[in-house]
């Protein structure tokens, strides 16, 4: 009982010193922006905790945060064997095999229209399409090990980084084709100096979607058959042995991962489209 | 109406390279199974055959194309063997028959439909709630963001193992995997769409003495509907996802269910018709949204 009374104690707290953050003078500063989030996460993790201790939740309903944490400090060689196995070797290879076959099917299809309408509106339909389906038949044809995972991942990510890519490509106007035109540019010319450039937030769109897309292709397709690691395999396991710390150290893993490789694109995306007003501060 | 040709064109070039692909998927396969029913194959052991390459075998035995586009458990089963499990589980079975697909399909379509539903709902909920209170925003808004970089995903097996535990099973927990999965891009959108009319408007309704409230019905709203059904078909697409994999670990039937079974037993025809099913049951949701999207935006003069 204390340790509900404290929980709700604590939120209205951190709640009320939220909002005198939000609604205070140096609300917009960037210490007290970063601030607010991190203050709302660590209540809910504090209601979290207490609320599991408080009312005596089982262990195999909802494990408190302090357990995971424990767990995740304590199977760390277990994790990072996962992480290899489905991140590294799986999602990684697929990914980068992906983008770029989407990329130059993309610049192949925005070389010749008559692909351009019929490919576009088929990817677009793909895109919407539940693919994960796939991972059965793919983790027939290529085995249980990282090589279907990999291929799942590959046809997960294709479409909307073509999609995107094909948009990004279309992207300048006449106006500026045509000053190409004036400086005597070739195709390949007017590509890489105009069109490519003008299509990279496209470009990164699309790769930005496909970070999350790779890593839950991977994980699904290990539900369907895998070696004896990854994080897949490791969470349909745990499941079965009711032993959900290790689950949720390994979802912790899966969200430090998915998070980290979306910040990296994003962070090279700032890099390559410095120029691009959303870039620009 | 000028992409019809285009779009035929590649849906056949598909269909022929998926019929050109069969062949040598197949072939192997296939003349071990001629080889025990008599026919004569070149080379004639398996051992032989195992060395040389797809192409080779078949112009090697050229009349055993034919087989291999109809194999009971194909590698890769023709379209037509597709179509035909597609028509023969749709049309043929009785829809309560536990073969059916209609009927696997209407198990997922429910979960996917109950999931969409609260995962809209709450979603537009607490878009109203980041919009209209700072604190919410600065706080709820950052954690909306970087969810979508997470596989949530991956706690579907979980969750319906837990809820199962407490004691709710059947539909509910593979629609909290769905109401989740559609939960985060109906937020983002409805945010951005419920903040997209611009300072000109918003002062002309404040000269006009409008509340917040009436500021919310009749400008934010409104404004709000294009984003709203982008994002919702963004959504219904993630919930039929996240119905399918919420299927995998339990028995209940469904599409995904179906797959996994098939998967089990190697019955890859039937794994490609349930996921032919899924495609076009997503098309078909997608297709549906697009229509009532059209519909309203022409309604409100906006499209």
């Amino acid at each position: 009982m204390t340790y509900l009374v404290a929980g709700v104690a604590i939120w209205l707290a951190l709640w009320a010193l939220n909002a005198r953050l939000a609604n205070g003078p140096h609300a917009e500063t960037r210490a007290v922006s970063l601030a607010i989030p991190l203050i709302f996460g660590a209540t809910l993790l504090t209601l979290w905790e207490l609320a599991v201790r408080g009312l005596d939740v089982p262990l195999v309903i909802l494990p408190p945060p302090s357990l995971i944490a424990a767990k995740v400090a304590a199977e760390v060689p277990t994790l990072w064997a996962d992480f290899q196995q489905t991140f590294l070797k799986g999602a990684l290879s697929g990914y980068i095999i992906g983008a770029l076959a989407a990329f130059l099917t993309a610049v192949l299809v925005d070389r010749y229209d008559f692909l351009k309408r019929g490919l576009l509106p088929v990817g677009n339909f793909m895109a919407a399409l539940p693919i994960v389906g796939t991972a059965p038949i793919l983790v027939m044809w290529f085995g249980f090990d990282w090589q279907s995972k990999s291929a799942v991942v590959v046809v997960m990510v294709f479409f909307p980084i073509l999609v995107n890519t094909v948009a990004g490509l279309g992207e300048t106007t006449q106006m500026q084709r045509d000053l190409m035109r004036t400086y005597g540019a070739s195709y390949a010319q007017g590509l890489i100096k105009l069109r490519l450039p003008a299509a990279m937030p496209f470009i990164f769109n699309g790769l930005k979607i496909s970070t999350t897309l790779a890593l839950v292709g991977a994980i699904v397709a290990e539900f369907f058959g895998s070696p004896t690691l990854g994080m897949g395999f490791r969470i349909s396991t745990s499941v079965g042995q009711l032993a959900l710390d290790m689950v949720w150290a390994e979802i912790v893993v899966a969200a430090l991962a998915g998070s980290a490789f979306y910040g990296i694109i994003a962070a090279i995306e700032k890099g390559v489209t410095f120029w691009h007003p959303s870039q620009r501060t | 109406m000028r992409n019809i040709v285009p779009v035929l064109t590649v849906i056949g070039a598909i269909i022929a390279l998926w019929y050109a692909a069969a062949v040598p998927m197949n072939i192997k396969e296939t003349l071990t199974q001629l080889e025990r029913g008599g026919a004569e194959v070149t080379p004639p052991s398996a051992k032989d055959r195992r060395n040389l390459g797809h192409i080779g075998l078949i112009a090697a035995n050229s009349f055993a194309a034919r087989a291999a586009l109809s194999q009971d458990r194909p590698r890769l089963p023709a379209p037509h063997q597709v179509a035909a499990e597609l028509w023969d589980g749709t049309v043929d079975k009785k829809i309560t028959s536990k073969r059916s697909l209609v009927y696997h399909g209407w198990i997922t379509l429910s979960a996917t439909l109950m999931g969409f539903a609260i995962g809209t709902g709450l979603g537009i909920l607490l878009a109203v709630g980041i919009v209209h209170s700072r604190v919410m925003d600065k706080s709820v808004m950052p954690w909306a963001i970087v969810s979508q970089t997470i596989p949530i995903i991956a706690l579907a097996p979980m969750i319906v193992v837990v809820l199962y535990s407490v004691g709710l099973q059947g539909l509910f927990p593979k629609a909290v995997i769905s109401a989740y999965l559609s939960f985060f891009p109906v937020v983002v959108g409805m945010v951005k769409g419920l903040r997209s009319p611009d300072q000109m408007q918003l002062d002309l309704l404040k000269t006009y003495n409008a509340n917040t409230n009436q500021g919310f019905w009749k400008l934010r709203l409104p404004a709000s509907m294009p984003y709203l059904f982008a994002s919702l078909k963004i959504g219904i697409a993630a919930a039929m996802v996240g119905a399918i994999v919420g299927e995998l670990p339990v028995q209940g039937g469904g599409l995904g269910n179906r797959m996994l079974t098939g998967s089990y037993y190697g019955q890859t025809i039937q794994i490609w018709s349930a996921l032919f099913a899924a495609a076009i049951l997503a098309a078909t949701l997608v297709a549906i949204i697009a229509l009532i999207q059209r519909g309203t935006l022409k309604k409100m003069g906006l499209a």
